[in-house]
């Protein structure tokens, strides 16, 4: 069969979803803790989009006082266990660490980062207070990292909050998209639970802008709106035989891969994934991890172009992912309406800098083809309404994330910038501080 | 939220951490810059009398590091402030003014004789200051001059200065003790019959930290050579904690309030100062590590621990260790333990068998299977309960010294058969 379900084992399956990183022990936190000089005006402060006092973090944690060290995670980043476990750290808050210049190995401050709100979170104690009823009333429109965590600061700052929310899940993408290997044992869950425990927020499900709610009446009925939408379309390749069976949207699929049984899943011998991002090395790894046989990744500039880090790509070759680069799409084939073989041009970037076809081309047998070329935001939920002003197809926002409209606020991926979870939590965070000064 | 604030003989601060009397409290910038970070309070860098200042050598600190730990003990060579009586004076009470909730200690050091103190006494008055601290403790360079240690190491010395302090002042005089002596009761006493309302300690220790093979000169080294220096920092505060409990243990001290100094660090080491009764603790060689900044998990971490355990002031548990502080006569030599090795902990580095097979009991014995797996089993009687296994392994709860219950009675040297001068 060139696609079945469960080509491997329930154990096998499951050993090879275990944690991306081991988490540390005492001893090896305590070690690592040692490391850090606890540096004044820290760089690694600084590559933190939503700027953890690190060294303060870790030397609390050498001191003993682990959930001292967990809240002054939190009091920056309310999903500071999930950017934990996903943040690409090597081009953020390690990258910097002055370790690496003295040592050639810097702090892993991601994983101290995960041992100390792993201590908090299995006492589940929500450390925050919410300051005195404000009498105001907000409106958070996508349950997702932006939206939740503008929603848990407007709690703190003793603010009313209703969120709405198109699915039947709260977390976003950390819930639907992030990696199962890093987000192991119902950590989007628990967090969700985690950050609604401050109280004040109401979650209203199945609830979507643009279908049960407007815009405009939401800005009449509430003090203020937070948009954090996320992406809301994918990218297609414009290609014959799109939907063809076994062309998959990479998100689709990771999709089904957190929410359904890992050993229900179709999985194919041979796999081609095209893109070069975070998503296509998620999809890549998972679908070899489930037992495809052979994973090619395809992307049509070089490694270094490609938005996935070095380490990502690194992470995707031991797992037995080929990467292949300068090769672009521009064909499908099937065989009775079933995917068969994806054709591919080889590129080259020419003198003034464009990627042109070669004019020779090559074919992947593959009875799974996933798309990873990106998503976008598709402002279709706001066009009943007034609209804020959209610019290179995402919502424009100043520094405090407001947007053209007076009592409208958006952020994360539906705004420019670097599409990740901890530059959404921190906008979510902006803007909530930005509504509470307006709203004062 | 626990209540940190901190009452000791009369001065009151928001916390009980205090900067001890060091460079980190030797100008109204740097004193300011502690209180904005949070310090409950500072005791002012050492004046000295009237006139020309001291004078002051360079270099003057040195380090003792340990595995890559930079200064796990640290020494200096310094004198008091080397800046004129009254610039520090007009500082003084310029930093109190402005932050009158914080503790303002002045620490004094003017040669052994009374019109010398009533002057000085007279002038700090005037800065609104909460206490002062009479410097007996400075063990270079001052005491050349029959200051610091000098007096430090004679009772009735210190017994005189702190009369005639209690005599010219109403200040609350706490009296700074040197650790360079033998019996610490000694000196705590004579501070008590003084009149003092508390004591400080410890200063600090007569030390060289290394010698440079090279120039053959201890360090720190000015043109090539190197006097002893004031030891201070984390190695030193096992030695200031077990004199703290001295003086809190003593009959004649055991009401005089304590500020404790010497290698505290994180907040846990304050909260073992003041399990011992200290009231307020003084930090110096932290703070010349890092920076002010730690009294950010100073503060927390004392906090979340005193929460966890149920203590809402200090005073919940200051001094609740000190009545299981004793002496040796009286440990019951009845009580036994054994190591006991958690096998799925091992490692196998065998360090527990070498340390006991070389130098203690020969009670664990090591053995190999086939596949070259190592194994160490303690022979439960041989192992005398010494504890050394257990230091020396390096995995946390591998090793553990479980209590044996003998069903045997309390009983301390004095009545053990084997003691010749045993009271029937
Ligand atoms: C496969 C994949 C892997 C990734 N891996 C990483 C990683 O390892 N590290 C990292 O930092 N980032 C990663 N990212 C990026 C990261 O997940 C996003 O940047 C982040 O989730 C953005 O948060 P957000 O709140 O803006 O949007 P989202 O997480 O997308 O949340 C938006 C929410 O809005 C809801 N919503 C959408 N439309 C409506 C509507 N009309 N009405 C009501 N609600 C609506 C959605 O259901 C969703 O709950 C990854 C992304 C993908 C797709
Ligand atoms: C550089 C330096 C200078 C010091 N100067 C004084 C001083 O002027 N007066 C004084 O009473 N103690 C002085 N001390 C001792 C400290 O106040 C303190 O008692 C000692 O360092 C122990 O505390 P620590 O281990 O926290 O450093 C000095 C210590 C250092 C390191
Ligand atoms: S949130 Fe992410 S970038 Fe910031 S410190 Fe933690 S792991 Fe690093
Ligand atoms: S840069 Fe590295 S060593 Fe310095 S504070 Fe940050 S984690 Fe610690
Ligand atoms: S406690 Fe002492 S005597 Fe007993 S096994 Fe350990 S090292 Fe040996």
């Amino acid at each position: 069969m060139s696609i079945s379900k469960a080509r491997l084992c329930a154990q096998t399956i499951k050993d090879n979803f275990v944690d991306l990183h081991a988490p540390l022990n005492a001893l090896q936190a305590e070690q690592e803790a040692a490391r850090c000089l606890f540096c004044h005006d820290a760089p690694c402060v600084d590559a933190c989009p939503t700027g953890i006092d690190i060294p303060g973090f870790i030397r609390k944690i050498s001191s003993g006082n682990t959930n001292g060290a967990a809240i002054t995670i939190l009091e920056e980043n309310i999903m500071g266990g999930t950017c934990a476990n996903v943040c690409p750290v090597e081009e953020l808050c390690e990258e910097v660490c002055v370790k690496n210049s003295s040592e050639h190995k810097p702090v892993v401050i991601g994983q101290l980062q995960r041992f100390a709100t792993d201590h908090l979170f299995e006492k589940s104690t929500q450390p925050f207070q919410r300051a005195a009823a404000s009498g105001k009333h907000i409106a958070v429109v996508g349950a997702g990292p932006a939206g939740l965590s503008c929603a848990h600061r407007l709690a703190m700052l003793g603010h009313q909050v209703s969120v709405f929310e198109s699915r039947p899940k709260a977390g976003g993408l950390n819930e639907y998209g992030l990696a199962a290997y890093k987000m192991n044992d119902q950590r989007a869950a628990k967090e969700v639970e985690f950050i609604l425990g401050i109280g004040g927020i109401e979650i209203e499900y199945e609830k979507s802008l643009g279908k049960d709610i407007s815009l405009d009446k939401l800005r009449q009925q509430f003090d203020a709106v937070f948009i954090g939408l996320g992406h809301t379309a994918v990218n297609a390749l414009g290609l014959d035989n799109e939907a063809a069976d076994g062309v998959y949207n990479a998100v689709d699929y990771i999709e089904d891969i957190r929410q359904q049984d890992l050993s229900s899943l179709p999985v194919g011998r041979n796999v081609v994934v095209i893109g070069g991002g975070n998503t296509a090395i998620d999809i890549a790894v998972q679908i070899k991890k489930l037992g495809a046989e052979n994973v090619s990744m395809v992307y049509r500039r070089d490694l270094k172009a490609m938005g996935a880090t070095e380490y990502e790509q690194e992470i995707a070759q031991t797992n037995g992912v080929v990467i292949r680069t300068h090769s672009k799409p521009v064909a499908i084939h099937t065989t009775d309406g079933k995917l068969s073989a994806v054709e591919f041009e080889y590129t080259q970037t020419d003198s003034n800098g464009r990627l042109v076809g070669t004019g020779e081309n090559f074919s992947l047998p593959a009875d799974q083809l996933f798309k990873a070329i990106g998503q976008s935001f598709n402002p279709q939920p706001l066009q009943d309404s007034e609209c804020p002003q959209i610019v290179a197809g995402r919502i424009q926002v100043d520094e405090q994330q407001r947007t053209s409209l007076n009592n409208v606020w958006a952020g994360g991926d539906c705004t420019a910038g670097a599409d990740l979870t901890v530059e959404a939590v921190n906008d979510g965070k902006l803007a909530a501080l930005s509504i509470h000064e307006y709203l004062k | 939220m626990a209540d940190l604030s901190c009452k000791i003989a009369g001065v009151s601060s928001p916390n009980p951490f205090w900067l001890a009397s060091a460079p980190p409290t030797d100008k109204q910038y740097n004193v300011e810059r502690a209180f904005e970070a949070g310090w409950g309070g500072v005791v002012w860098k050492t004046l000295g009398e009237a006139g020309p200042p001291v004078v002051n050598v360079s270099s003057r600190y040195g380090s003792v590091d340990y595995n890559g730990q930079r200064m796990i003990g640290f020494n200096n060579i310094e004198l008091i402030t080397d800046r004129p009586l009254q610039v520090n004076l007009d500082e003084i009470a310029a930093v109190k003014k402005a932050w009158p909730d914080r503790a303002m200690v002045v620490s004094l050091m003017v040669p052994c004789n009374e019109q010398a103190w009533k002057e000085i006494l007279q002038r700090v008055e005037q800065t609104g200051c909460d206490a002062v601290e009479l410097n007996f403790g400075c063990p270079h360079g001052m005491s050349e001059r029959g200051m610091g240690a000098a007096v430090g190491q004679v009772p009735e010395y210190i017994r005189d200065v702190t009369g005639w302090c209690k005599t010219y002042t109403d200040l609350p005089v706490f009296v700074k003790l040197t650790p360079n002596i033998s019996d610490i009761r000694q000196p705590a006493r004579a501070a008590h019959e003084g009149g003092a309302d508390a004591v400080s300690l410890i200063n600090t220790i007569n030390s060289i930290v290394s010698v440079d093979l090279d120039i053959m000169a201890p360090k720190p080294t000015v043109a090539g050579k190197g006097a002893h220096g004031g030891y201070c920092g984390p190695a030193v505060r096992p030695i200031a904690l077990s004199m703290v409990s001295e003086i809190a243990r003593d009959p004649q001290t055991h009401q005089l309030p304590i500020s404790g100094i010497g290698g505290i660090n994180h907040w846990h080491d304050a909260a073992e100062f003041i399990a011992l009764g200290c009231g307020s603790v003084q930090v110096c060689t932290a703070a010349m590590r890092y920076g002010y900044r730690i009294i950010d998990d100073l503060v927390d971490g004392l906090n979340n621990w005193m929460d966890s355990k149920g203590y809402s002031t200090i005073e919940d548990f200051r001094g609740a260790a000190i009545p299981n502080v004793t002496d040796w006569q009286y440990l019951d030599l009845n009580y036994e333990t054994i190591a006991s090795i958690d096998e799925d902990k091992c490692i196998e580095c065998g360090l527990c068998h070498i340390v006991c097979e070389d130098t203690s009991h020969q009670a664990i014995r090591a053995s190999k299977d086939s596949d070259g797996k190592r194994s160490y089993t303690v022979i439960d009687d041989e192992c005398v309960g010494c504890n050394l296994c257990e230091l020396v392994c390096p995995v946390p709860d591998c090793i553990s010294m479980v209590e044996v219950e003998n069903g045997k009675p309390y009983l301390n040297w004095g009545g053990h058969p084997n003691n010749p001068m045993r009271s029937e």
